[in-house]
């Protein structure tokens, strides 16, 4: 199996996974009563595992952010929240703030070259 | 078309540029642009889009890959079943929902949970597929120019430009904190989430769903009996 294929196969596979999360919300979604208890749960289910994640891909990164120093991802992170509350929950600035400060710890660790 | 200036605006040149980042991390994978673009449109899921690639690079096996990306997007199948309550109107056709739960990622869902409630119910699923429709759009149109901009674009800013995600998908939930159970379980979670990954890398992501949401769910429950008393 070629190279190329087997990513052909992978991509499939996860295209169908991926889905497969969503499709059986939809099916679970006409099954749970919005106003019971169990909605309640689902929905706080939701939410912790999307804090995880975000957590975890700031703490944790997989890809190129893995290379970068811990305390780099962190600092930024802090920056953002800081620019964030101080412009009055301004998004763009927020996110521009952080991604600035990621490119220039980074950056600067590296002599600036 | 509330929907479509939405999705254009700030969360769509945030995403987009996030799938610059992806774009690259594509080339420099060594895949071809049209399966980069192939991942996008079919996945859209960028944690495990990045997971899929990361594995790729290292040969990781068929198997080992697909069950990694399974497991990372899991927060879906919540998220969905939170979504659609909010996006049906009483004589929605199955089929539209979906069809619309393909285009249900964070971006989107923060938007929609945030303004579905103040919208008529037969204008929430337009609203939603105009918003989604364009951040897809803007996603596919990221991830080529990534792909071109590769090895042009400095080192640190292919960084900066991955790391924008998750600062932006923490804003979009640290400016939505009014509802109290799920801030408490964003809270636990965001603890939980890499303490558990250490323990089990694979299943970490999944158990501080269950075992975080679970707890915020009690300890709001408890926090209104006992306030009751």
């Amino acid at each position: 199996m070629t190279a190329e294929y087997q990513l052909i196969v992978i991509l499939i596979g996860a295209a169908t996974v991926t889905y497969a999360w969503r499709g059986l919300g939809v099916y679970l979604a006409g099954r749970i009563d919005p106003e019971s208890a169990w909605f309640d749960w689902v929905a706080c289910v939701a939410y912790a595992l999307l804090a995880g994640l975000i957590s975890r891909l700031i703490l944790l990164p997989q890809g190129p952010l893995a290379q970068t120093p811990t305390a780099d991802r962190v600092g930024a992170a802090i920056f953002t929240l800081a620019i964030f509350y101080l412009t009055r929950r301004n998004l763009a600035l927020g996110v521009a703030a952080g991604t600035g400060a990621l490119i220039l710890l980074t950056w600067g660790r590296a002599g600036f070259s | 078309m509330l929907g479509l200036r939405t999705g254009a605006g700030i969360p769509g040149l945030i995403l987009g540029s996030t799938y610059v980042g992806f774009g690259s991390m594509v080339r420099e994978s060594g895949i071809p642009l049209g399966l980069g673009l192939v991942s996008t449109a079919s996945s859209w899921a960028i944690p495990g889009q990045i997971v899929l690639v990361e594995l790729w690079a290292v040969g990781a096996s068929i198997l080992t890959i697909i069950a990694a990306v399974a497991l990372t997007n899991a927060r879906l199948l919540p998220m969905t079943v939170v979504l659609v309550p909010q996006l049906r109107a009483p004589d929605t056709a199955p089929w539209k929902i979906y069809l619309a739960a393909h285009f249900i990622a964070v971006t989107g869902w923060a938007l929609a949970m945030r303004q579905c409630p103040s919208m008529a119910p037969e204008r929430r699923l337009p609203f939603f597929y105009g918003t989604t429709l364009t951040l897809w759009m803007m996603s596919l149109g990221g991830t080529a120019l990534g792909f071109i901009l590769a090895g042009t674009l400095p080192y640190h800013v292919t960084l900066g430009l991955v790391f924008m995600n998750p600062i932006y998908f923490m804003l979009v939930f640290a400016s939505d904190l009014r509802h109290r159970a799920r801030t408490i379980a964003m809270g636990l979670g965001a603890v939980a989430g890499p303490l558990l990954h250490f323990l089990t890398p694979d299943w970490g992501l999944l158990i501080t769903g269950l075992v975080a949401g679970s707890l915020a769910f009690a300890l709001d429950r408890a926090w209104r009996g006992w306030r009751r008393t």
